[in-house]
C-alpha cells in the first residue's frame, strides 16, 4: 500500500535537511507536514490532528529538535509522547457493583460487534475473575440477533436471557435483572441493537434502558477501521450516555486505527479491551503505547 | 443568496471537509491543486460557479477515462446468473444480499440465495429470514459446513429450478487473514468451474464508515476474487464514503449500489454525481443560507 510508517517518512525529510548542518524553522515545519500526513492516512481525524500538530510544533521549534543532532528522531520522540499523553494509560479494569449484579450495557453502531463482544466479555469475567454472568438478548430489530447470541451462549455454556423479538428492550433489561438476581449471577451483560448516533428514537431507547436499570459499565464497542466519522459516533454516543469506557474491535486486522486517537479525544473515555479476532477468547486488554506505535507505523 | 470568495480560507475549509469524508489527504491535495489552477484559469470569484467545477473534477477522478455504464449489473437473461458477495466482518453482506434479492424479484427474476458464511453465530438464520423478507428460498446447510460445499449445492439446486440469479452469502473476514482469503478463492473457483462464465459479479460490500483501510480491503479482495462492484453500506448515518473515489481512481472498481439503511427497500443504485456533491455539500450550503 501507499502508507509508508512515519520514520521512513521523516528519514526522507531528513536527508535533505542534513548536510546544512543546522535545522531551520522551516525544516520543523516540512517534518512537522509529514507527522500530519502520517496521521491523516492513520484515520486520526482532522480536527483531532490540528490540535496535535499545533503541540508538536511548539514543542519542536524549541530548543529539544532544533538544537539536537538527531532532529527526526527527536521529532518522532516528541510525537510519540504527545500520542501516548493523548491515549492514556492501561486500562482494562471492569466495575464491580456494591450489590450484584454488576450490570453492563453495550453499545454501537451497526455491525461494530457488540453482540460477539458480550459473548467475549464473559469469557474474560468467567476466566479471569471467576464470575458468572447472564447475557441479555435486548436486539429485538436485526434479523436473527437473539439466535445469534443464543448460540453465542451455548458455545460458552452460559446463560442467555431473551423474550424472543416481540418483547420491548426496556422490559426485557429489567426482567433479566431480575432473573440474575434469582438464578445468582454476578454480572449481566446486555446485548443492545446497533444504531446510528443520529436515530434520536434508538439513541432515546437506549436512554431508556440505562434509566431501568443503572448500568455500572457502559462500553461503546467501536470497529478499528472507523474512518472520520468515528468523532461524531464517539461524541454523540457519550453526550447520550456518559459513557465508561470502549471497546476496540477488529484490531486484528491491517488498520492503522487512528479512530483510536479520535474516540479517545472527544470522549476522554479509556479504550478498555481490544477485539483481536472472531472467537470468544479473542479479547485482550488495550495497550495505548502499542496503538501510538502502530498508528503512525512502527 | 450571498455567495463568499473562493480564497485560500476557502480552499482550506474544503480541504478539511473532503478530508472529514474519507476522501484520502493525497486524493484531497491533488484536487486542491487542480482546483486552483482551474479557478485561476476560468477566473472564478464566488462558490456560486465554483460547485460545478468541483463536482466536475471529483467525477472526474471517479471515472477516469470510462464510461457512466458501470453501475449496471451484468446478469444473463438466457440461464442462471451467479453473484458472489464478500467483504470484511459485519458491513452489512447479507443485509445488502436480502435487499438485493428483493429488487431482482421485484423486477420478475427466479431468485435463489445460498449460505456459504457457515461460521458466524445466527449467519445462517439470519439469511433465511432475509430469504422470508425477499420472498425467495434460501440454500442451507448446518452451522460448521464447507462454504465451497454449500455454494456447490445452491448451484445444483439454482440450476433444477431454473433459477435466474443465484447469490452467495460469504462468511466476513479481514483482508489480511490469508488462510480465510484463500478459502473464498476456492469458493469462486467452485462457481467458475459450475458455471461457465460464472461468477457474472462479484460485489464487495464496503461499509461507508470504513476509513482509508478500505483502499486495502478493496485491493486484496480483488487479488483474491477479482471483485467487480462495491455495495457502499451505511450511508444514511453522517459517514460520507469518500474512500470509493481512490478505489475507483486507483483499481478502476466501481460502486454499484448504495445501502441507505435496515429495511428491504434501502438499496438504491449509485448515482455519482449525486455522491460526489454530498461529499462537499456541507461546506456550500452553509454559504447559501
Ligand atoms: N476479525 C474480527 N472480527 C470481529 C471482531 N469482533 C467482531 N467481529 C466480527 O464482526 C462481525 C459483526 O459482529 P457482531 O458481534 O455481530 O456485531 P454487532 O455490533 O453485534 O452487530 P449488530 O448487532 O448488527 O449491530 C461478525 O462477523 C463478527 O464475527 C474482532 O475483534 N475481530
Ligand atoms: N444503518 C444501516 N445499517 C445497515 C446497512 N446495511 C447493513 N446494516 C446493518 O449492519 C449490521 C451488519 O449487517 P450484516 O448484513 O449482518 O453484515 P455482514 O457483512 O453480513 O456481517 P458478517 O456476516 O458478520 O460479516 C446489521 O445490523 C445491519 O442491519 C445500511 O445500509 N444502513
Ligand atoms: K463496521
Ligand atoms: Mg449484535
Ligand atoms: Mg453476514
Amino acid at each position: 500500500m501507499a502508507f509508508e510508517g512515519l520514520a521512513e517518512r521523516l528519514q526522507s525529510t531528513m536527508k535533505k535537511i542534513t548536510g546544512k548542518g543546522k535545522v531551520s524553522e522551516q525544516d520543523v515545519k516540512e517534518m512537522t507536514r509529514e507527522v500530519r500526513l502520517a496521521l491523516l492516512e492513520a484515520d486520526v481525524n482532522f480536527k483531532v490532528v490540528k490540535d496535535l500538530i499545533k503541540r508538536i510544533k511548539e514543542r519542536a521549534v524549541g530548543q529539544e529538535v532544533m538544537e539536537s543532532l538527531t532532529p527526526g528522531q527527536q521529532v518522532i520522540k516528541v510525537v510519540k509522547e504527545e500520542l501516548s499523553e493523548l491515549m492514556g494509560g492501561e486500562q482494562s479494569k471492569i466495575a464491580v457493583a456494591d450489590r450484584p449484579p454488576t450490570v453492563i450495557m453495550m453499545v454501537g453502531l451497526q455491525g461494530a460487534g457488540k453482540t460477539t463482544t458480550t459473548g467475549k466479555l464473559a469469557n474474560h469475567l468467567r476466566k479471569k475473575h471467576n464470575r458468572s454472568p447472564l447475557l441479555v438478548a435486548a436486539d429485538v430489530y436485526r434479523p436473527a440477533a437473539v439466535d445469534q447470541l443464543e448460540t453465542v451462549g451455548q458455545q460458552l455454556g452460559m446463560p442467555v436471557f431473551s423474550k424472543g423479538t416481540d418483547a420491548n428492550p426496556v422490559d426485557i433489561a429489567k426482567e433479566a435483572i431480575e432473573q440474575a438476581k434469582n438464578e445468582h449471577n454476578d454480572y449481566v451483560i446486555i446485548d443492545t441493537a446497533g444504531r446510528l448516533h443520529v436515530d434520536e428514537n434508538l439513541m432515546d431507547e437506549l436512554d431508556q434502558i440505562k434509566a431501568a436499570v443503572k448500568p455500572d459499565e457502559i462500553f461503546l464497542v467501536a470497529d478499528a477501521m472507523t474512518g472520520q466519522d468515528a468523532v461524531n459516533v464517539a461524541e454523540s454516543f457519550n453526550e447520550q450516555l456518559e459513557l465508561s469506557g470502549v471497546v476496540l474491535t477488529k484490531l486484528d486486522g491491517d488498520t492503522r486505527g487512528g479512530a483510536a486517537l479520535s474516540i479517545r479525544a472527544v470522549t476522554g473515555k479509556p479504550i478498555k479491551f481490544a477485539g483481536m479476532g472472531e472467537k470468544l477468547d479473542q479479547l485482550e486488554a488495550f495497550h495505548p503505547e502499542g496503538m501510538a506505535s502502530r498508528i503512525l507505523g512502527m | 443568496a450571498r455567495y463568499r470568495k473562493v480564497d485560500e480560507d476557502f480552499f482550506e475549509e474544503l480541504e478539511e471537509v473532503l478530508i472529514a469524508a474519507d476522501v484520502g489527504v493525497n486524493t484531497v491535495m491533488d484536487l486542491v491543486d487542480e482546483l486552483k489552477m482551474e479557478v485561476k484559469r476560468q477566473n472564478i470569484k464566488d462558490t456560486k460557479e465554483i460547485k460545478d467545477v468541483i463536482s466536475e473534477k471529483l467525477v472526474d477522478i471517479y471515472y477516469g477515462d470510462d464510461d457512466e455504464e458501470v453501475e449496471q449489473l451484468h446478469l444473463r437473461d438466457d440461464e442462471l446468473s451467479v453473484i458472489l458477495v464478500v467483504g470484511v466482518n459485519g458491513v452489512g453482506k447479507t443485509t445488502s444480499i436480502g435487499k438485493l434479492a428483493h429488487q431482482l424479484q421485484q423486477d420478475g427474476k427466479n431468485v435463489m440465495l445460498a449460505a456459504g458464511d457457515t461460521f458466524r453465530a445466527g449467519a445462517i438464520e439470519q439469511l433465511d429470514i432475509w430469504g422470508e423478507r425477499a420472498g425467495v428460498d434460501v440454500i442451507k446447510q448446518s452451522e460448521g459446513s464447507d462454504p465451497a460445499a454449500v455454494i456447490y449445492d445452491g448451484i445444483k439446486s439454482a440450476k433444477s429450478r431454473n433459477a435466474d440469479v443465484l447469490i452467495c452469502d460469504t462468511a466476513g473476514r479481514l483482508q489480511n487473514k490469508v488462510n480465510l482469503m484463500n478459502e473464498l478463492a476456492k469458493v469462486k473457483r467452485v462457481i467458475e468451474r459450475e458455471v461457465p462464465g460464472a461468477p457474472h459479479e462479484v460485489l464487495l460490500v464496503l461499509d461507508a464508515t470504513t476509513g482509508q483501510n478500505a483502499l486495502s480491503q478493496a485491493k486484496t479482495f480483488s487479488d483474491a476474487t477479482d471483485v467487480s462492484g462495491i455495495v457502499l453500506t451505511k450511508l444514511d448515518g453522517t459517514a460520507k464514503g469518500g474512500i470509493v473515489l481512490a478505489i475507483r481512481n486507483e483499481l478502476q472498481i466501481p460502486v454499484k449500489f448504495v445501502g441507505l439503511g435496515e429495511q428491504v427497500e434501502d438499496l438504491e443504485q449509485f448515482d455519482a454525481h449525486a455522491f460526489v456533491y454530498g461529499l462537499f455539500a456541507d461546506l456550500l450550503e452553509g454559504d447559501e443560507e
